[in-house]
């Protein structure tokens, strides 16, 4: 029982991290309908500016872990999304009204290209980061089991729910969240009644970067190595989330995301560690075949 | 002098604006180098130098591009170049110049044994270029997974050969059928989605492969791989300067003397053979209803159901085929190489194949053999490339699809036109 619940919250960590992700895949599809490739690079860049952010303050001297994290937060964050919304600009802004294929193809030299660039810059060896936030939560039941909850595991599911709870209000009463859902209506229908399409878009891109830079940082936080790859697999496994939980849907990519992470625990702690991806994957291939709407997806309606 | 002003002023704002950015994006990334320090400790190494040559370089980049294009947005063209008309209007020429020079190339005078080898990749590119232009160029599935189908090939001639002591000659078949059933398994159940999912769930397909091998150490032998493959024989006469009892070696069966030359030219040819059978069935199949079809449900999906084409059927006919010619790659490549590992069918290997679709124009046969050329020489012309490979690669893709979303040689000129009418393409 105390391994099961073990695994169910190194699951729901996981689940989150997922989900912040699968938010930026969700939120760009529901919009312009592309699968954005570089996403998961993205997530990449943003644990390795946190990485660096942190050891930056290492060498300042600061090392009071609160306001660490707090900084790291808010750098990683300003930064990432300015990546988000470069590539945007970059890569797909001048390929809208193109042929369908293109914007993908587009996504996936850029994926490549900032992968390279990353390992470059950064050397390809893993980074490992000097643990931050340390310690936990142990319970031990009868049968000699603990339990471990640990802060960082709190700090994930934490800062996740706040997360969720400010974007879930941008969504539904600011004037962004207005156009945003007007574009994902009707792109052009929205142009016509004023909204800036062009701009809606990219801010699209920047809250999703800004999401992925959070989960970046979790992620660097909680395994404490990263390295130029990790973005691959990631996005891969966000994006199974975002389809698994209905695209186009934000709550849908938060359940995907937290499903996934579960199945990858328990797959992990009940079956074989090195096909856990395996499982990953034959899920995304699973849902796609027999559950293309996703749970939370509305069905798509094809018009002549 | 007042309207130059007026222009000036916000252009260099603009570039300005673009130059602060780039010193954003770069600060962190390629401004501070995280290094391990003494203690295991991570530490940073500053470059900031680097920062501001990279600021510099975006804001004249910047300030050029709004002169160049006087202020309009890069936007992609419709209209083909005037060399690509000229390539594809005179294809057949060029093919032909193209396969001439390359039959000759093992006795032009600079041909060398890194010459040839390094033409036998190109080659094999080609190859496995025009087995994804069945599925990507023609029938407009994006295949994000095909090394896995490559992968297939090579591991069954591998296998084949390990366990039950087959020769190339017979696992050639067997190895493009395993690829095609592949093909097969993976399209019937995922060829009813949409293209970009389907993109998806062919780079988890690709991936399962690979985990796989690198996981099933008893078959395969996990991440090392299978050594000692047995090469190819010219039809029965190996290559060897002293073979087994009751073998003929092939120099001496041509009273030739003997040289480890051969069996590289040997393999040269053997991959162009293998590369123009493809070709062949390609162009051939271009001209039969299942090609015309093909074409047609890249134009437009419902339009076909509407005139009694069977999509899903079309689609996996089109799957299993780039998958064989994907499978006959492989079992070359395991053949060359003699040793294989789940290292060569990564991720990349795919992208790789696939710019290379892209990049040629999607759906033309000389397109490819030009993209394949310049990916495969450009590490090899400047060794001090291969870390810079990749990211010139990826700029590439997205540059192009920018330019010229089709391709650089993409002609969507239909294969069937009205008596005396030319197609005007769009």
């Amino acid at each position: 029982m105390a391994y099961f619940i073990q695994q169910l919250i190194n699951g729901v960590a996981l689940g989150m991290v997922y989900g912040l992700i699968a938010i930026g895949y969700s939120m760009v599809y529901g919009i312009i309908g592309m699968i954005n490739f570089a996403h998961g690079e993205i997530y990449m860049i943003g644990a390795f500016v946190s990485i660096i952010t942190f050891t930056l303050l290492g060498m300042l001297g600061l090392s009071w872990a609160p306001l660490a994290l707090l900084l790291v937060l808010i750098v990683a964050i300003g930064v990432t999304s300015l990546y988000g919304w470069t590539v945007e600009r970059i890569a797909y802004r001048p390929l809208r009204g193109s042929f369908r294929l293109a914007p993908l193809i587009s996504a996936i030299g850029m994926s490549i290209f900032l992968q390279t660039y990353v390992q470059v810059a950064q050397g390809a060896k893993i980074k490992p980061l000097q643990p931050v936030v340390t310690g936990g939560f142990t319970f031990a039941d009868a049968s000699g089991f603990t339990v471990t909850i640990s802060w960082i595991q709190i700090l994930i599911v934490v800062l996740t729910l706040l997360l969720m709870v400010g974007f879930t209000w941008v969504i539904a009463r600011t004037p962004l969240g207005r156009a945003q859902r007007a574009c994902e209506q009707d792109l052009k229908m929205a142009a016509l009644c004023g909204v800036d399409v062009d701009r809606t878009i990219s801010l699209t891109f920047v809250i999703g970067a800004a999401l992925a830079a959070v989960a970046g940082l979790m992620a660097t936080l909680y395994y404490g190595v990263i390295d130029f790859f990790i973005g691959f697999l990631a996005g891969v496994k966000a994006f199974t989330a975002a389809v698994l939980g209905g695209i186009g849907s934000i709550p849908g990519a938060m359940l995907g995301g937290l499903v996934l992470g579960l199945a990858e625990a328990f797959w992990s702690g009940y079956f074989s560690i090195e096909y856990k991806d395996v499982a990953a994957f034959t899920i995304l291939v699973l849902v796609l075949i027999f559950l293309p709407t996703g749970i939370l997806g509305r069905p798509e309606v094809e018009k002549v | 002098m007042a309207a130059a002003t007026g222009v000036l002023v916000p252009r260099l704002k603009d570039a300005g604006l673009a130059a602060l950015v780039a010193a954003v994006l770069f600060l962190p990334i390629l401004g501070m180098e995280t290094v391990p320090g003494a203690d295991g400790r991570l530490t940073l190494d500053f470059h900031f130098h680097i920062v501001v040559i990279g600021a510099a370089v975006v804001f004249a980049g910047r300030l050029a591009m709004l002169y160049l294009s006087r202020g309009r947005a890069l936007r992609p063209s419709g209209r083909s170049g005037v060399v690509a008309e000229f390539v594809s209007r005179h294809g057949t020429w060029f093919g032909l110049a193209g396969l001439a020079f390359a039959i000759a190339l093992p006795f032009l005078p600079f041909a060398s044994r890194y010459t040839i080898d390094v033409a036998t990749t190109i080659v094999i590119y080609v190859m496995l270029g025009w087995g994804l232009n069945i599925v990507v160029g023609l029938a407009g599935l994006l295949d994000l997974g095909y090394v896995a189908f490559y992968a297939v090939g090579a591991y069954s001639y591998a296998l084949l050969a390990h366990w039950f002591g087959l020769g190339f000659w017979s696992c050639l078949p067997i190895a493009g059928l395993l690829a095609a059933t592949a093909g097969v398994l993976l399209g019937f159940p995922v060829l009813r989605l949409r293209g970009d999912y389907l993109a998806i769930v062919t780079l988890g397909f690709g991936e399962i492969i690979r985990l796989v091998l690198i996981n099933w150490h008893e078959v395969t032998g996990g991440p090392n791989g299978i050594a000692d493959i047995p090469r190819p024989t010219f039809f029965g006469f190996p290559f060897t300067r002293s073979p087994a009892e009751g073998e003929t070696p092939f120099h001496e069966l041509f009273g030739l003397e003997f040289s480890t030359l051969h069996r590289v030219v040997f393999l040269y040819y053997l991959a162009l053979a293998l590369a123009m059978v493809t070709n062949l069935f390609v162009l051939r199949i271009r001209k039969l209803p299942i090609g015309r079809a093909w074409e047609a449900l890249r134009e437009d999906e419902i339009a076909c159901k509407a005139l009694g084409i069977n999509p899903t059927n079309t689609k996996l006919t089109a799957f299993a085929l780039g998958a064989m010619f994907g499978g006959f790659a492989g079992s070359f490549f395991a053949t060359r190489q003699g040793f294989i590992s789940p290292e060569s069918f990564t991720f990349i290997e795919s992208a790789i194949i696939l710019a290379i679709v892209v990049l040629g124009g999607m759906g033309s046969q000389i397109g490819v053999v030009l993209a394949a050329a310049v990916i495969v020489l450009l590490p090899e012309v400047g060794r001090e490339f291969e870390t810079y490979r990749m990211l010139l690669f990826g700029a590439a893709m997205v540059l192009i699809m920018i330019w010229r979303p089709r391709g650089l040689l993409a002609h969507r000129e239909p294969t069937l036109t009205l008596a005396g009418a030319r197609g005007g393409g769009p």
